[in-house]
C-alpha cells in the first residue's frame, strides 16, 4: 500500500510518537500485523509497535515467534535497525515460560548466521547467547553434551525448517561458536571462548554494546598503549617479496 | 649511655619475630647531634648569607657522590703522583723554577761537569784541581809559594808582578781551560748524538730489510749467549695455549641461526595463541632495538637479502662502513676527487642509466671503449670479446659504479620536514635513492649522536608518506615502493615504537575518514592504492599471526569495515576489494583464524559474475545486493573475450587507470577477477579446513559454484581454477564432535579454619599484584619523606629563629652595656666637674 521508504518511517516513530497518544491503539493492529508479514527490514521496524500491543493490549498473535523466527537471515547483522532488533529479540526470549526447543532453535539460528557477521555484531551476539544460556538451563545442552554420541557426520540442527519446532536444534551442539573462537579478532574470540566455561550466574549487561559501531571498535583498539612492538623477523624481499606470497601470483607491479 | 637520657617505647603486645626500629630512643643524643648539624650548615648558611665571595674546593671528587671515598683517594692519589712525576726531589717545591747562574741553567751545568767527571782527563783536572785548592784553601801561604816559584822563573824577565795580578791571572786561566773542556764536550756530544741519529736510520732500513746474512753476522758479533739462560728464556717467552674461540663451520652457524629462528617462531606461536599475555608483558622487551639491527646487518640473511640487488649492495656495504670511520675526513678528499672524475663520470652516468636495461648494453658499452683502443676490429670480434670479459665485466663495473656514485656526497644531515626529505630523493634513481637513505641512516645512526634517534624515527614517517605519495600518483611508481620497503623494514627494526605510532596514525586517518564519509553518506567508496599499500606494508614489518597486536589488529578491523562497508560500484572496486582479500589471507594465513568478511566478499563476487535469472539459493551480505545496478559487475557475454583470454597478473596499476582500457581487455580483467576469486576461494577452503563448522561456512559459496556457475561457457583455463577450487570444497569430511564444557574446578566448601598466608616479610602487605605494590608502596614512601621533610623544615626554622633571637638579644645587651658604659663615665665627669666646682667654691 505504501511507498518503502514512507512505510519505514513510519514505523520508525510508531512505537513511541503514535501509539502512547491513541485512544484506541488496537485499531493499529492491522496496519502493524500486515507490516510484519512484509519480511525484511519493515517487518523488524513493525515488530516495535506489535511488541507494545502484545504486551499492554493483549493482542493474540498466532505463531509469532514462528514469524520471528523467520525474520533472522544473515542481513539481520548488517543492517541499522540492529540494535533495535535484538533489544527486542533479548524482550522476546526472556520469558522463561519459552520452551526449549524453541530457545534453542532461536540459539542455533543466531549462531549459524554469526558465521556472516562482522565483528562488532559478534561481540553484542555472543553475550546475548550467553544470557539465553543463563536464562534457560535445558538449553545448555547445546555447550555441554557430555552423553551424546561420540562422533556425528552432520549437523543435526535443519537449517530450512521454517517451523522451530521441527529444526531438531536441541540435537545439535554450537560448533559455529567454537569456530568462532579462532575469529581474527582477539576481544571475539575471547568472547566465544567463554562458553568453553561454565557459565557464571550473572547476566551479562548488553544494552551497551547493542550500538556497538565498528569504528568504536576500531578507536579502541587503536588507542591501546603497546608496552612492546612485535616484529616481524622474516627479512623482507620487496613488496611482493614473501616466500608462497599471494600477490605475487595474482598481481603484478 | 646514661640511663636516664634513654627513652623507651614501651610496645603493649609481644609479637614473636616482629623487629622494631625504634623500641629505645636517646632523645637528648639525637638533638645535640641535629643541633651540632645545623650548626655546621644552616649556620654557616645564616652567617654568610650577605657575603658575595665564594670559597672553593678544587679537591677532586669532594662533592661528587657518585664516586666512592675509596675510589676517590685512589683518584687523588694519582692525580698527586702525576704532579710529582718527574721530580726528584718532592720536598723540592720550587724543582720547576730554573736557577742560573751567569743566565746559565745550573741543572745543565751540574750535568755537564756530571759527564765530564764520567769521561778521562782525570789528570788534567787533578791538577786544575789542585792548583785550585791551593789557590782556595791554601790560603796566602799557596799563593804566596807559587808566587815564589812562579817569581824564580820570572822574575829574571819581568818585574814581579802583584798578588792582585796573580789571582786574575790564575782565574783567567781557569776560565780558559774550562772554556777548553766546554768546547771539546759540545763537540764531543755533538757527535754521539749525530752518531745516534744516523744509527737510528739505518736501524729502521735495516730492522725492516736486512737480510738474514746481515743478521747473521750481526748475531756472530754478539757474545754467543749461553745455553742454558737460552732455554730459559725460551721457557719464559713460550707462547701459552691461549684459550680462543673456534672458528664456526659452516654447520654450526646454520644451526645457530636455525635455533634463533625457531626460537623466534616459538615465540611468534605463543603470541598467536594469545597465553600468558602477562608474563609476556613482564618480559623484557624481546628484542631490543639496538641489539637486533646489529644482529640483522651481521646476518646471513641479511647478506642473501643485499645480494639480491644484482649483487651490488654488498659491495656498498663494505665500502661504506669502511668510509663511515674516515668519513669526515674523506669528505673533503672525496669532494676533491669529485673534480676530477667529474669528465670520466659524466661519461659514465650515461652508461650508468642504461645499466639497469640489459647486460648486453654494458658490454656493448665497454667493448665501445676497448674499440678506441683497438681503433678497428669486425663488429663480431667485439662482440666475442665482450663475452669474453663477461667474467671480468662486474669488477670492471664497480669501480665504475664507485666514480657515479661519488656524485653523491658521502654523508647526508637527517632531513627535518617533509619537502627537504623529497628534494633530497627528486631526480634520483632507485638505486640512488637507495643509497641515500642507506647514507643518511648510517650518518645518523643513534650511537653517533644524541638527536639522531630522533631523527631517524622522523625518516620512518617521511619515507612511509613519500612511499603513499608514489602510490597515489597517477601512474604509481610501485617498483620503486618495492626497493623502498626494505629501508622501511630496517627503520622499523632499529625503533619499533615510533615504526607503529606512525603506521598506526596512518590507519587512524584513514578510518576516521572512512567513518566519517559513513556517517554522512551512508557509504563510502574504497580508499586509494596508497591505503592498500599501507595495509600491505603492515604484514611485512609486523606478524600478522599475533593474537594482538598493536599495529595488526586495527589493521583487521580497518580491512574489516573497507570490506563490508564499501560500495562496489566498478571493475577497480572489485579488483581492490579482492586486493583486500589476498591481504585477508595473507595475515591469517599463518594462525588460520576465521574472517567472516573475506568469505562473505568471495561469495558476492562471484555472485556479481552471474547473469541474474536463477533463484537463489543463497543470500549475499551487505555491500553486496541480490538485485540491482551493479550485481552484474563481473559478467562477460562476449565469447570472443572468452576465448582469447589468458590467466595473467592483474597490474595494480590498473587501479588508478581503467579507463583507457579497451572492452576486451576489460572483458579479460574481469575473467582474470572471477580466476582469482576461484583461486581465494581454494585458499579459504584450504586454511578453514580444521574449522568445526567449516561445510556451513563455506555452505552458500558451494551452492552457488555447483548449481549456478555456468562452468561449461568458461575457456578451459578458467574451467581449471574452478574446478580446483570445487575439488579443495567437496573433499572435506564432514566430522563433528558434541561440545563439552571444561570441567570447572569443584568449588571447595567454606570451612572455619584461619586461613594462612605465608608471610615472607614482616610489616610488607602482601596482596595485590607486584605493580600495585610498588605503587602502594611509593605513595607510602613519598607520604613519609614528606612529612620528614615538613618536620626537618620546622626545626629549621625554630632554629635559626632561635639563632635571630639570640642576636638579637646580644646586641641589645651589648647595646645596654654601652649605654651603660658611657652613662657612668658621663656621670663620672659629672661628678668630677660638681665635685671640681665645689672645691672652687669652697675656696
Amino acid at each position: 500500500q505504501l511507498p518503502t521508504g514512507l512505510y519505514k518511517k513510519v514505523l520508525v516513530i510508531l512505537h513511541d510518537s503514535v501509539l502512547p497518544y491513541m485512544n484506541e491503539p488496537t485499531l493499529m493492529m492491522d496496519f502493524l500485523t500486515v507490516a510484519y508479514g512484509i519480511g525484511g527490514a519493515i517487518s523488524l521496524l513493525a515488530l516495535n509497535g506489535l511488541f507494545i500491543l502484545i504486551h499492554q493490549h493483549n493482542l493474540e498473535y498466532p505463531d509469532f515467534y514462528k514469524k520471528l523466527y523467520s525474520l533472522l537471515d544473515p542481513s539481520i547483522y548488517h543492517v541499522k535497525y540492529r540494535a533495535r532488533f535484538f533489544h527486542l529479540t533479548d524482550l522476546f526470549l526472556s520469558s522463561s515460560h519459552l520452551p526449549a526447543y524453541l530457545v534453542a532453535a532461536f540459539i542455533k539460528r543466531l549462531s549459524r548466521l554469526a558465521l556472516t557477521a562482522p565483528p562488532e555484531a559478534l561481540l553484542m551476539l555472543i553475550p546475548f547467547l550467553c544470557n539465553l544460556f543463563r536464562r534457560h538451563p535445558a538449553c545448555r545442552v547445546l555447550v555441554h553434551r557430555p552423553a551424546g554420541p561420540a562422533d556425528m557426520s552432520e549437523d543435526p540442527y535443519v537449517m530450512e525448517e521454517e517451523e522451530p519446532s521441527k529444526s531438531r536444534a536441541l540435537e545439535s551442539s554450537l560448533w559455529e561458536i567454537q569456530s568462532l573462537q579462532n575469529h581474527y579478532h582477539p576481544d571475539v574470540a575471547k568472547a566465544a571462548a567463554v562458553l568453553n566455561q561454565s557459565l557464571s550466574e550473572m547476566e551479562d549487561d548488553i544494552s551497551g554494546l547493542l550500538e556497538l559501531s565498528a569504528y568504536e571498535l576500531f578507536d579502541k583498539e587503536i588507542k591501546k598503549k603497546a608496552v612492546d612492538v612485535p616484529l616481524e623477523f622474516e627479512p623482507v624481499r620487496g613488496l611482493f617479496g614473501k616466500k608462497n606470497d599471494i600477490f605475487a601470483e595474482h598481481f603484478s607491479l | 649511655s646514661n640511663p636516664f637520657e634513654v627513652k623507651v617505647n614501651r610496645q603493649k603486645f609481644d609479637i614473636l619475630g616482629r623487629k622494631t626500629k625504634n623500641d629505645v630512643g636517646l632523645p637528648g643524643v639525637s638533638r645535640s647531634k641535629a643541633i651540632k648539624k645545623r650548626n655546621q650548615t644552616l649556620l654557616k648558611e645564616y652567617k654568610e648569607r650577605e657575603k658575595t665571595n665564594v670559597f672553593k674546593d678544587k679537591r677532586f671528587g669532594e662533592y661528587n657522590t657518585k664516586i666512592t671515598p675509596e675510589e676517590k683517594m685512589i683518584r687523588r692519589f694519582a692525580l698527586e703522583r702525576q704532579q710529582n712525576y718527574g721530580k726528584k726531589n718532592i720536598y723540592n717545591l720550587n724543582e720547576d723554577e730554573e736557577l742560573t747562574h751567569y743566565g746559565q741553567s745550573l741543572a745543565e751545568i751540574e750535568k755537564l761537569n756530571d759527564i765530564v767527571d764520567s769521561d778521562s782527563d782525570t789528570e788534567e783536572r787533578g791538577t786544575l784541581s789542585a792548583e785550585l785548592t791551593a789557590a782556595h784553601f791554601g790560603g796566602g801561604g799557596g799563593l804566596l809559594r807559587k808566587k815564589a816559584s812562579s817569581e824564580q822563573q820570572e822574575e829574571e824577565q819581568e818585574k814581579p808582578k802583584s798578588r792582585k795580578e796573580l789571582i786574575e791571572e790564575m782565574i783567567a786561566k781557569s776560565k780558559q781551560e774550562k772554556q777548553e773542556r766546554q768546547s771539546r764536550r759540545e763537540s764531543a756530544l755533538e757527535l754521539t748524538e749525530k752518531l745516534d741519529k744516523d744509527w737510528k736510520e739505518i736501524q729502521t732500513l735495516i730492522a725492516h730489510k736486512t737480510p738474514k746474512s746481515e743478521k747473521k753476522d750481526k748475531e756472530v758479533e754478539k757474545p754467543k749467549p749461553d745455553e742454558y739462560d737460552m732455554i730459559v728464556r725460551e721457557l719464559g717467552f713460550e707462547m701459552k695455549a691461549k684459550p680462543s674461540e673456534r672458528l664456526k663451520t659452516e654447520e654450526e652457524l646454520a644451526k645457530e641461526e636455525q635455533a634463533r629462528l625457531q626460537k623466534l617462531e616459538a615465540d611468534r606461536l605463543r603470541r598467536m595463541r594469545g597465553i600468558d599475555e602477562e608474563t609476556s608483558k613482564k618480559r623484557p622487551s624481546h628484542m631490543s632495538a639496538d641489539d637486533l639491527a646489529d644482529g640483522f646487518i651481521l646476518d646471513k640473511d641479511d647478506r642473501r637479502l643485499l645480494s639480491y640487488k644484482d649483487g651490488k649492495m654488498n659491495i656498498e656495504n663494505e665500502e661504506d662502513k669502511e668510509e663511515e670511520e674516515g668519513e669526515k675526513e674523506e669528505e673533503e678528499e672525496g669532494e676533491e676527487e669529485d673534480n676530477e672524475n667529474e669528465e670520466e663520470s659524466q661519461e659514465e652516468s650515461a652508461s650508468e642509466n642504461e645499466e639497469d636495461d640489459a647486460a648486453d648494453s654494458h658490454s656493448d658499452l665497454e667493448s665501445d671503449l676497448e674499440s678506441e683502443e683497438e681503433a678497428a676490429g669486425s663488429k663480431e670480434e667485439k662482440k666475442h670479446k665482450a663475452n669474453e670479459n663477461e667474467s671480468q665485466n662486474m669488477e670492471k663495473f664497480d669501480p665504475k659504479r664507485e666514480a657515479a656514485k661519488s656524485e653523491l656526497p658521502y654523508t647526508f644531515a637527517a632531513p627535518e620536514s617533509y619537502e627537504t626529505f623529497k628534494s633530497l630523493l627528486a631526480g634520483r634513481t632507485i638505486e640512488q635513492q637507495l643509497i641515500i637513505l642507506e647514507r643518511i641512516q648510517k650518518c645518523n645512526h643513534p650511537s653517533l649522536a644524541v638527536g639522531n634517534k630522533a631523527k631517524l624515527e622522523k625518516l620512518f614517517g617521511f619515507l612511509l608518506e613519500y612511499v603513499g605519495e608514489l602510490a597515489t600518483l597517477d601512474l604509481p611508481e610501485l617498483r620503486t615502493i618495492d626497493k623502498l620497503v626494505l629501508p622501511l623494514y630496517n627503520l622499523c627494526q632499529m625503533f619499533p615504537e615510533a615504526a607503529s605510532d606512525s603506521i598506526k596514525f596512518i590507519l587512524r586517518d584513514a578510518a576516521h575518514d572512512l567513518g566519517e564519509v559513513i556517517e554522512v553518506k551512508g557509504r563510502a567508496a574504497f580508499p586509494g592504492l596508497d591505503t592498500l599499500i599501507y595495509l600491505k606494508i603492515v604484514s611485512l614489518l609486523f606478524p600478522t599471526s599475533d593474537f594482538w597486536h598493536p599495529v595488526v589488529t586495527p589493521a583487521f578491523m580497518y580491512m574489516s569495515q573497507l570490506l563490508t562497508k564499501c560500495r562496489i560500484t566498478t571493475l577497480q572496486d572489485v579488483i581492490k576489494g579482492l586486493f583486500i582479500c589476498c591481504l585477508f589471507l595473507e595475515y591469517v594465513s599463518f594462525s588460520k583464524r576465521f574472517v567472516p568478511e573475506l568469505i562473505n566478499f568471495l561469495l558476492g563476487v562471484l555472485h556479481i559474475s552471474l547473469p541474474k535469472n536463477q533463484a537463489q539459493g543463497y543470500t549475499v551480505v551487505h555491500p553486496f545486493t541480490p538485485v540491482g545496478k551493479n550485481s552484474e559487475l563481473l559478467l562477460v557475454c562476449d565469447k570472443e573475450d572468452l576465448k582469447s583470454w589468458e590467466k595473467q597478473n592483474v597490474p595494480l596499476s590498473i587501479v588508478t587507470r581503467l579507463k583507457e582500457a579497451s572492452r576486451t581487455e576489460i572483458n579479460h580483467t574481469r575473467l582474470s577477477c572471477l580466476a582469482l576469486c576461484f583461486d581465494l576461494i581454494k585458499k579459504c577452503a584450504a586454511l578453514y579446513e580444521s574449522l568445526p563448522s567449516f561445510h556451513e561456512i563455506m555452505h552458500p559459496v558451494r551452492i552457488l559454484l555447483t548449481q549456478h556457475v555456468p562452468v561449461n561457457e568458461y575457456p578451459e583455463k578458467m574451467q581449471e581454477w574452478y574446478h580446483s577450487a570445487l575439488k579443495e570444497l567437496e573433499n572435506k569430511v564432514k566430522h563433528y564432535t558434541p561440545l563439552i564444557c571444561e570441567k570447572k574446578k569443584p568449588v571447595p566448601l567454606k570451612q572455619y579454619t584461619p586461613k594462612i598466608v605465608k608471610v615472607l616479610e614482616f610489616g610488607k602487605k602482601q596482596a595485590g599484584s607486584k605493580k600495585e605494590q610498588e605503587r602502594k608502596q611509593l605513595i607510602q614512601r613519598h607520604k613519609r619523606e614528606l612529612k620528614g621533610a615538613i618536620r626537618e623544615i620546622r626545626k629549621d626554622n625554630q632554629y635559626l629563629a632561635r639563632m635571630q633571637l639570640s642576636e638579637i638579644m646580644e646586641r641589645d645587651s651589648a647595646r645596654k652595656r654601652k649605654v651603660k658604659e658611657l652613662l657612668g663615665s658621663l656621670a663620672t665627669q659629672e661628678g668630677e666637674w660638681k665635685a671640681m666646682k665645689r672645691k672652687k667654691w669652697k675656696n
